[in-house]
């Protein structure tokens, strides 16, 4: 899985669970202050990114993906396989 | 204190206009259950039947967005759109309030039940920690009210009740307490329910508490009647603004009606089977008589609690007939009219109390009685004109609501008509 195929799968994801806009959402958008999620719709964010790319994201790992960019870049380096 | 705004969500009608043009009507909301939840168990269902609310989405026609579906029961999405429906109603603008004297409580017999067996399943097929974090705050009985105070910055007094199928009379006694204290200017009130689900549908048939009468789901609440095997379980929402008669006319409100009395009261003899001569149905109906100095010779119409269960019926024509004698009498040409909209829009549990409001509500303002439907042969000594079949025109000075919870909590409220 390529990093944009990544990032377009994040995004998806992103916009189905907070019912953002696809057009709104980029690698810069935060999940707190543009998304406007709260701590529990973040911790629901990281358990669908680990279904979707078949990885595990540690609580650690999760206190450092703020951006969707964070969160494509994790995937990346994480070799996470398209679930 | 006086109700100036109203908001149903129920399986006769999205909203309060169409919900009562269908209680007047005389109309069915009872069906065939369809629900992938119950899809997917290979069982044969003793009970196939319900009255669900068909035909609303909560993103289509509640209004709610993706991310709301995964933050809120349905219990709650149908309560938050009732309530939309009687602040818009009430016309308040609460950013224009005094935040700390405006409230809200609700009343949900079983709360978020639907989330409880959806997360119960993620639990046992794939385990503890893909359980969704949103799951107790969807699935607490307080969530709806809650929900409401966020919604529109509500900081005075908020509350849950949970006394099964009384919950929303309690909701109603506990807003009016506020009001007459002092405390509250304005009160949001109301009940909400969405347990049709299966373990609620297997639990309540195998207490035999449910109709059977799964090829006639449009017969099958028949309250009073010889015919009656069990209530429908039903899902909706009814909720309501209530305020100061001062308050109202401050602020030009339009007054739907006035609030009288409250009396509520306890079997204290069994959990789920009412006391049989209905002692605890008897106290709550003549204590709310007394709270709001109300003559019974002015009760015009009780809308029954009336679930159409065999005992339930028997035990509140019993203590409907102590109370009030010949002035409920049929037989003694008394003139008192009883009906059970539930007959229309079957239980729905906590709920119920306030769906019913609005039967009361405009019983008082326009004169029209809804009637019990399905009550072909009314049982042996229900010596109580009880509306069978057609609504009834006819001028009512006050209408009472019962309310009767297993547990044994009976609940009573009185509303009257309103004249400047």
């Amino acid at each position: 899985m390529t990093e944009s195929e990544i990032e377009a799968k994040v995004i998806d994801i992103v916009c189905k669970q907070m019912g953002a806009d696809g057009a709104e959402v980029s690698r810069n958008t935060r999940f707190d202050e543009d998304l406007k999620a709260d701590s529990l719709d973040q911790v629901e964010l990281m358990m669908d990114f680990e279904d979707a790319f078949n990885t595990s994201i540690s609580d650690e790992d999760a206190e450092q993906i703020k951006t969707v960019g964070n969160a494509v870049e994790f995937i990346s380096k994480n070799n996470g396989s398209s679930g | 204190m006086v109700i100036t705004g109203i908001g149903t969500v129920t399986n006769i009608g999205p909203d309060a206009a169409s919900t009562w043009e269908s209680m007047r009507e005389g109309r069915s909301g009872i069906s065939q259950i369809e629900s992938a939840e119950f899809d997917r168990y290979e069982y044969t269902w003793r009970v196939t039947i319900a009255g669900q609310v068909k035909g609303w989405d909560p993103c289509e026609q509640g209004g709610f967005d993706r991310r709301d579906v995964r933050r809120f029961d349905r219990c709650t999405m149908l309560g938050l759109s009732a309530a939309a429906q009687a602040v818009e109603d009430s016309g308040i603008d609460f950013s224009k309030e005094i935040p700390d004297r405006c409230g809200v409580i609700v009343g949900s017999g079983i709360g978020g039940i639907g989330t409880i067996e959806e997360m119960l399943k993620v639990l046992i097929e794939r385990g503890p920690d893909r359980i969704s974090p949103h799951t107790v705050p969807r699935l607490m009985v307080n969530a709806t009210a809650g929900n409401v105070s966020i919604r529109y910055g509500l900081r005075g007094p908020s509350s849950a009740h949970a006394t099964a199928c009384a919950s929303s009379g309690h909701a109603f006694g506990d807003a009016m307490n506020y009001l007459r204290k002092g405390e509250a200017d304005v009160m949001v009130v109301g009940g909400c329910e969405a347990a049709v689900t299966p373990l609620c549908i297997g639990a309540f048939s195998t207490m035999r508490a449910l109709s059977a009468r799964n090829d006639e789901p449009e017969r099958a609440s028949r309250p009073f009647d010889k015919g009656r095997d069990g209530f429908v379980l039903a899902e909706g929402a009814g909720f309501f603004v209530i305020e100061t008669l001062e308050h109202a006319k401050a602020r030009g409100a339009k007054i739907y009606g006035e609030l009288m009395g409250y009396g509520n009261s306890s079997d204290a003899a069994h959990i789920t089977a009412p006391d049989e001569q209905g002692r605890g149905a008897i106290s709550s109906m003549n204590k709310a008589m007394a709270d709001g100095g109300v003559n019974l010779a002015d009760i015009d119409y009780i809308n029954a609690h009336g679930t159409s269960t065999a005992i339930g019926d028997e035990a509140e024509v019993a203590a409907v007939l102590s109370v009030f004698g010949d002035h409920a009498r049929k037989s003694a040409d008394g003139k008192l009219l009883m009906s059970s909209t539930k007959s229309m829009h079957g239980h729905a549990l906590g709920a119920s109390g306030a769906v019913e409001m609005l039967a009361c509500i405009n019983a008082v303002r326009m004169g029209v009685i809804p009637p019990t439907i399905n009550l072909d042969d009314p049982d042996d000594g229900f010596d109580i004109d009880l509306v069978a079949h057609e609504a009834r025109e006819r001028p009512v000075r006050y209408a009472m609501n019962n309310t009767f919870g297993f547990g044994g909590h009976n609940v009573t409220l009185i509303v009257g008509r309103y004249t400047d």
